[in-house]
């Protein structure tokens, strides 16, 4: 499975350029070393990336004489730092496979120095905050509307114990990913 | 502006020998509403409880109730305001065994002095409210965990508390189970304004309330406010 699912590639570019101009390669490269495990990401969707970037203020480029789109070296803005807290800051929407967008926002966090566990706090607040409205609807509603809800309810439910094993475990991460 | 919580922690540590349990933990509770305290086993959600219900005193910090300070009364003085404001709901074993089910829910009104048989009917309508009026005139021992949960929280309402304090109310019990005591527990509180601090690990049943605390280490990390 995809690490990270499409639109957060973006944000996990722009994350690990906090840590420091690169080439698209070098990104790809490193991308792939820690999100792209099963699928690693292909150069078109990298420099397509980059160009969107670039095209919304997020990134600059630190051109080196007469070189090619390969050899062009890549910095964060001041606006593409903000973008990437302002994400980290916001929780997802509750839907399934989130953990792969979770996973990338966690060690991003702990990556660029924010607290990895008021990501943690965020989305478990906002998963709360469905589960109790599917609750009152299941409570309130006929047996169809029960076993619908309680579907969503169990998901959301394992959702909230991978965030608190997480959680437990954030400190034995951060020695990982800033070794 | 928010109104004034009716109870609040600040700042509290408490120590077990050398096991900190509580350190540096605040919390607010306002009247009415129902606040989950979440937090993995052994995070202090319990000692918290505790210390809010005036059952175990803070080695540092204060508690407030309706502007009084718990943490400065006497015993007794404490006991009296737990006995009269306050109702518990435990996980299980808080029921007399030799009592019927409708002599549990009754014996807190007769031990704040109302006679026998109006202690009865008002017990005998709080079974009701709880569905489980036939198991009135049985001991505790003879009805399922869900029924005894019930008539537990029957006996925490009955002298209409302002906060009732529950410790996993729904831990030993199933999921339909348990699903149905939160039902009729939360839906009982609400008529009768009461506050409720409800201490659980488990997010189906912190789905019940309306805001949630989260207690790490001994400390609370967050408050949610709903919008
Ligand atoms: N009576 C006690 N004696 C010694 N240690 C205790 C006592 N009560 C709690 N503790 C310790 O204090 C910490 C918090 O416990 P508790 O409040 O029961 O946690 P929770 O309810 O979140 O599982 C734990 O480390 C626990 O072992
Ligand atoms: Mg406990």
């Amino acid at each position: 499975m995809c690490i990270v699912l499409g639109m957060s590639v973006g944000h996990a570019l722009l994350g690990l350029l906090e840590g420091g101009p690169r080439h698209g390669y070098d990104l790809k490269r490193s991308y792939d070393e820690r999100f792209g495990q099963d699928r690693p990401l292909a150069y078109g969707q990298v420099y397509s990336t980059l160009a969107r970037l670039l095209r919304n203020g997020l990134v600059e480029v630190e051109s080196e004489p007469g070189a090619g789109p390969e050899r062009k070296k890549y910095a964060i803005t001041d606006a593409g730092v903000s973008d990437v807290a302002g994400w980290l800051a916001q929780p997802e929407k509750p839907e399934p496979y989130l953990q792969s967008t979770l996973y990338t926002k966690v060690v991003l966090a702990l990556l660029t120095g924010h607290d990895a566990a008021d990501v943690l706090d965020a989305q478990r607040a906002e998963h709360l905050r469905l589960m109790r409205e599917l609750t009152r609807r299941r409570d309130g509603g006929d047996l169809a509307d029960q076993l619908i809800c309680d579907h969503a309810l169990f998901h959301l439910e394992a959702d909230l114990r991978w965030l608190e094993v997480t959680a437990a475990r954030i400190q034995q991460l951060a020695a990982q990913v800033r070794a | 502006m928010a109104p004034e919580p009716l109870l609040t922690a600040e700042n509290l540590h408490l120590s077990f020998g050398t096991a900190t349990a509580l350190d540096s933990a605040s919390v607010e509770v306002h009247a009415g509403e129902v606040l989950a305290l979440m937090g993995p086993s052994g995070s202090g959600k319990s000692t918290l409880l505790h210390c809010l219900a005036g059952i175990l005193h803070p080695d540092q910090g204060r508690v407030t109730y309706a502007g009084r300070d718990l943490t400065a009364m006497h015993d007794d003085e404490r006991s009296a305001l737990r006995r009269s404001e306050f109702g518990f709901v435990f996980q299980f074993g808080q029921l007399v065994p030799e009592l019927t089910c409708l002599e549990n829910v009754a014996l807190p009104l007769r031990l704040g002095g109302a006679s026998r048989r109006a202690a009865q009917r008002s017990a005998a309508a709080w079974l009701e409210r709880l569905e489980v009026s036939d198991v009135a005139h049985k001991r505790p021992g003879q009805a399922s965990g869900g029924q005894e949960q019930r008539v537990a929280v029957a006996r925490a309402l009955v002298t209409r508390p302002r906060v009732v304090f529950a410790d996993e109310p729904t831990g030993a019990l199933d999921t339909l189970n348990g699903e149905r005591v939160m039902q009729l527990f939360v839906a009982a509180a609400r008529e009768t304004a009461a506050a409720v601090v409800l201490v659980t690990h488990e997010p189906r049943v912190a789905a019940y309330s309306d805001h949630e605390a989260v207690v790490r280490d001994g400390r609370v990390r967050t408050r949610e406010y709903a919008r």
